[in-house]
């Protein structure tokens, strides 16, 4: 059953990782990324990981995606150009990927004393998750949400049109 | 029955956690549209992920889930602030087209 679980949501993350470099809408390739992120979430449960399963599904497939998503329908972003692109990410980056791919794979395969995956072998509770978070890791947490408001400031600031309402009223006022 | 009660290796999944990072390599590099170029990257960072939660599978080390769950935060940082960005790009240049934004390199 399990490697029947796993056969699946494999052959969906992979089809859908395909189907986002094949097409040409970037909302295509959002929702088909939004697939493998959910296959994901299912893969995590399979490895007893069930707290991640569910930040999976809420962070990544939920808040990150909507978050596409919405700046595509509010770039109206149309179909992409097919050009070549760049000649040495053809010629050396390509080659190097395949290197790459291939060496990881074989030394994965020859990899000894690595266990199986099973759900009968137990979750990792969220109990357990968050007794070493906030005892042992609670500097990295707190500052991990101080790296947030900055990027929330920072999207903000970004993203406001330069010279806005608010400026204007100023200039004209005087 | 007996494939019912099997356990899936675990180097399937670093198996499908390279391919998925090699895809997301792929289309950082072939693809023209500077949002897809993004979404590559969260591919690759799904991929990084799923091989530290299997590998905190291996050594049933709590630590591997808790360095997935910071790699998420950071990631969702990241997203906004890259979105802002593009957005930014879209109304300095008027286009997504990777091609068309080489003010440096003139």
């Amino acid at each position: 059953m399990h490697v029947i679980l796993f056969a699946v949501f494999a052959v969906f993350c992979l089809a859908g990782a395909i189907n986002l470099l094949v097409q040409t809408h970037p909302i295509n390739s959002a929702l088909s990324l939004i697939v493998v992120m959910t296959s994901l979430a299912v893969l995590y449960l399979l490895l007893g990981a069930e707290f991640l399963a569910a930040a999976q599904v809420i962070v990544y497939s939920g808040a990150v995606m909507v978050l596409f998503t919405f700046v595509i329908m509010l770039l109206n972003a149309g179909r992409e150009e097919r050009t070549l692109g760049s000649r040495v990410a053809r010629v050396i980056g390509l080659p190097a990927v395949v290197a790459i791919l291939a060496v990881v794979a074989t030394v994965i395969l020859h990899t000894q004393g690595l266990g199986g995956a099973a759900m009968s072998q137990g979750f990792t509770t969220t109990e357990e998750l968050s007794t070493v978070l906030f005892h042992e890791l609670l500097l990295p947490f707190e500052v991990t949400s101080v790296l947030i408001l900055i990027a929330i400031l920072g999207a903000v600031a970004l993203a406001r049109v330069e010279g806005s309402s608010a400026d204007d009223a100023e200039r004209t006022g005087q | 029955m007996d494939l019912l009660n099997q356990s899936v290796p675990l180097s399937w999944f670093l198996l499908l956690s390279a391919a998925l990072f090699a895809l997301g390599i792929v289309g950082f590099l072939l693809k023209r549209n500077i949002i897809t170029v993004f979404l590559s990257i969260e591919l690759m960072l799904n991929a990084v992920n799923l091989s530290f939660v299997t590998f905190a599978h291996q050594w049933h080390a709590v630590k591997g889930q808790i360095f997935v769950f910071f790699v998420m935060m950071v990631a969702a940082a990241e997203a906004a602030v890259g979105l802002a960005i593009i957005i930014a790009i879209f109304r300095a240049r008027g286009t997504l087209a990777i091609d068309r934004i080489d003010l440096m390199k003139r």
